[in-house]
């Protein structure tokens, strides 16, 4: 690609500058395709992270992978820079097979405490100085590390409910004599958004700790893909990830990191359909996230959510003729989409012209009905804060980092698709409470809405003869062994990334996905400690999480 | 003002329709359904008081609001503006298991979400339904192949009406619940007794003291139930 191109010399002379920072950490070298791996010691991870973030200004830790290969664990930590996400750096920690140990990041990036806790479970690393190292998304009673190589993978596993402990039998959490309560909220429950447990301990109405509870939505997605080929098999899934329809916004991230490992470009024609698929699922994203999110403030089932619902549908009318598909649109190829704009495309155009130029409008309603309603603003200015660099050191992305002041957007900063030939802003607001994270979404929807326009006016004025939706893609793909990619696009909740590690075959052996929910999730008890309850129901919703997404 | 003001009267000419026609003469087509007809002079209709609270379940459904997964997404639209379950005798969504009849099984049950999803199912007074909503729910779809994932709902909770898709369209759902509401109607729908697992297991045995003894160490209140044990992987 011509843009990686011109990275090249910037990188490296990056590089020799890095490894005369870590100079005595280092043992070894790697070579990620996305940026240059550094390999270290599995007691100095927290040495070297800290310097690079101190020192070098690497201060996104974007994704922890952990794999095993067949002779020993490896832990990857992906570090990235909010200024400048193309600038990244990776860390990988090799522990010994036999007894894999290895420090943990967690004093130099709060985010690593989920992100080791759910390597932990899933692979069987263990992490030394961990604060609480316990299964995250399968249950305590789970037998075995189910992506670990020698797990046996058709064995099933119950979990009765005796087998868990019953938390309301005795309050285990405070002292004998305080007056804090334990509650649990979910995993049924109509305010978290899909089935996730908190369990929150009360001081009268106010949260003093709340914890989330996740994994009861953990559905194998990185099994599957690893389980799948390239070319075909792995596209729908990305689909069930964050399913609010934010499907074509999932599978870029596939897209994005198979094409780049697999070296496919794809055909201009092709990415301008993307762009603007992508970002009418944004807006059907938004507009579900405004509608709950009014739905958790004031329980308005009935006119906010319906105005949403009835916006989002005309948003998924378009995306059904575009794809086939409500909400599982499974649209794109890797080197490009499965089929051209649907015929006869002046109705196509004119439908999407007309959607997206009624959207001030609506825009307009929304903020007459939401912001600008009192008693939604007392709930929600200066309730969930959270600040700016809180929001950094948990990896927090999308609408919650910048509604904490963080002006970071991957469509932007790191170009893909046809982004960066077009004319649009990114929605930034510095109140850093629940407030502003509603406002970016409604402004990015009518963000969205402009770039859509124009990539209609491009589509509408292609030559015919060169509508060229596909690049050449060979029946098999089979990417070199041990090629490593770490892609990253801007989902609708933020930084959505696909981690993949090749080995000749035509399938992934490693497959590892960063989700923005996972990352935001881990804030909410930042953000509501000391509140009341209402006000912890409203940074959740705030959140805006996907459950699929946070547990994958 | 004027006591003597004359009194406002309709002006019948003005609001005459078909509509008021009917209604006072009662003989209009629009409320003289077939059903009026064979009721011929008398009001009154004699029914078995079964039939009566079948029809009555069958046409006032209380739905769980329960939302799992990308098919609750789907779930919410079925309930929302366009589609409107509502319209079906079936909108009403309630948020505590207590005060509902129906639950709409909308995704993947995996491993640590089963016996709490039983526990809700549990909650529910009787008599319940439950639909099961697409593919997840009906095998475990296309995660059916996963370590943590739940074969179906069926191997936790009975259910009633399984509405295919992935997910299904809210067409589809409507279809579903339509369908389950006929069945209630004519008192099809299948049994609502839920048998945990070892008591099936017991199922051919005659009751002698030794099956009794077994059963009755059974704590019926913590069993995750399979329905089809034996074949289940």
């Amino acid at each position: 690609m011509s843009l990686q191109e011109e990275e090249t010399p910037e990188i490296e002379a990056d590089e020799s500058e890095l490894e005369a920072l870590l100079d005595d950490l280092v043992v070894d070298r790697d070579d990620h395709m996305n940026a240059p791996a550094f390999v270290i010691r599995p007691d100095s991870v927290q040495e070297t992270l800290g310097r690079l973030k101190n020192e070098a200004g690497y201060d996104h830790l974007s994704l922890v992978t952990a794999e095993e290969y067949p002779d020993r664990y490896e832990s990857i930590y992906h570090l990235k820079k909010f200024d400048d996400p193309t600038d990244e750096v990776s860390v990988v920690v090799p522990t010994d097979a036999e007894n894999p140990v290895s420090e943990s990041a967690e004093p130099v990036f709060r985010t690593a405490d989920w992100h080791e806790r759910e390597a932990y479970d899933l692979v069987g690393i263990e992490y030394d100085d961990h604060p609480d190292l316990r299964r995250i998304l399968l249950p305590e009673t789970w037998q075995g590390h189910p992506m670990s190589r020698d797990y046996d993978q058709d064995r099933p596993q119950m979990v009765p409910l005796r087998e868990h402990a019953n938390p309301l039998q005795e309050d285990q959490r405070s002292d004998a004599d305080s007056d804090t309560m334990f509650v649990n909220i979910g995993p049924h429950h109509p305010a978290t958004h899909g089935v996730l447990h908190l369990e929150t301990t009360l001081d009268g109405e106010q949260v003093i700790d709340v914890e989330p509870d996740i994994g009861y939505l953990h559905r194998n997605e990185e099994q599957m893909a690893q389980n799948g080929t390239y070319r075909h098999q792995i596209m729908p899934y990305p689909d069930r990830w964050d399913y609010i329809s934010a499907g074509l916004l999932n599978e870029w991230a596939y897209a994005r990191a198979a094409e780049d490992l697999a070296d496919i470009q794809v055909p201009e024609y092709a990415q301008v359909i993307r762009t603007m698929g992508a970002e009418l699922c944004r807006i059907a994203a938004h507009m579900l996230a405004v509608g709950t999110f009014a739905l958790d403030i004031y329980g308005d089932f009935t006119a906010i959510f319906m105005y949403a619902i009835r916006d989002r549908e005309k948003a998924q009318n378009i995306l059904e003729d575009l794809t086939g598909q409500r909400l599982m649109f499974n649209y794109f190829r890797l080197g490009g989409v499965v089929w051209d704009l649907p015929e006869p495309r002046d109705e196509f155009f004119q439908k999407t012209r007309e959607f997206v130029d009624e959207l001030p409008d609506l825009l307009e309603e929304y903020h007459d009905l939401i912001t600008g309603n009192e008693i939604l603003q007392m709930r929600t200015v200066d309730t969930g804060v959270l600040p700016t660099e809180v929001a950094k050191n948990y990896g927090a992305t999308g609408p919650v980092a910048r509604g904490s002041g963080i002006d970071y957007d991957l469509r932007r900063d790191d170009p893909y698709g046809y982004y960066d030939e077009l004319d649009w802003e990114v929605p930034v607001e510095d109140g850093c409470d629940n407030f502003s994270r509603l406002l970016v979404r409604l402004r990015e929807v009518e963000e969205s809405a402009k770039i859509i326009e124009q990539c209609v006016d491009i589509l509408e004025d292609w030559p015919e003869d060169e509508r060229n939706i596909q690049a050449n893609v060979p029946r098999t793909l089979r990417p070199e062994d041990d090629k490593e990619i770490y892609r990253t696009v801007e989902g609708a909740k933020g930084e959505l990334g696909v981690y993949i590690r090749a080995d000749g075959t035509e399938k992934p052996a490693r497959f590892k996905i960063r989700s923005p929910c996972f990352s935001n999730l881990q804030t909410l008890p930042e953000m509501s400690n000391g509140e009341y309850i209402p006000d912890m129901i409203a940074a959740l919703g705030s959140l805006d999480i996907v459950l699929g997404e946070v547990d994958r | 003002m004027s006591s003597e003001r004359e009194l406002f009267r309709t002006d019948d000419a003005k609001v005459q329709t078909d509509t008021r026609d009917a209604r006072m003469s009662g003989q209009g087509d629009r409320f003289n359904s077939k059903l009026r007809e064979a009721f011929g002079s008398s009001p009154f209709i004699l029914t078995k008081f079964d039939k009566f609270m079948n029809w009555v379940r069958g046409s006032s459904m209380f739905m769980l609001q329960f939302g799992i997964a990308c098919c609750s997404i789907e779930m919410m639209h079925t309930y929302a503006v366009k589609h409107d379950l509502d319209r079906f005798h079936a909108g009403v969504p309630r948020a505590s298991p207590r005060q509902a009849d129906v639950m709409i099984v909308p995704g993947t049950i995996v491993s640590k979400f089963a016996p709490r999803m039983k526990r809700v199912y549990d909650q529910m007074p009787e008599p319940k339904f439950v639909v099961g909503m697409g593919s997840c729910t009906i095998s475990g779809g296309p995660f059916q192949e996963g370590y943590n994932v739940i074969k179906g709902a069926e191997e936790v909770i009975p259910v009633d009406i399984h509405v295919p898709g992935c997910p299904p369209r809210p067409e589809a759902l409507v279809y579903g619940v339509a369908k389950l509401q006929e069945r209630i109607a004519n008192g099809e729908a299948s049994p609502v007794t839920v048998k945990p697992y070892e008591l099936e297991q017991f199922g051919d045995l005659e009751r002698d003291e030794i099956v009794d003894e077994l059963a009755s160490e059974i704590d019926e209140e913590d069993l995750v139930m399979r329905y089809n044990w034996a074949d289940s992987p």
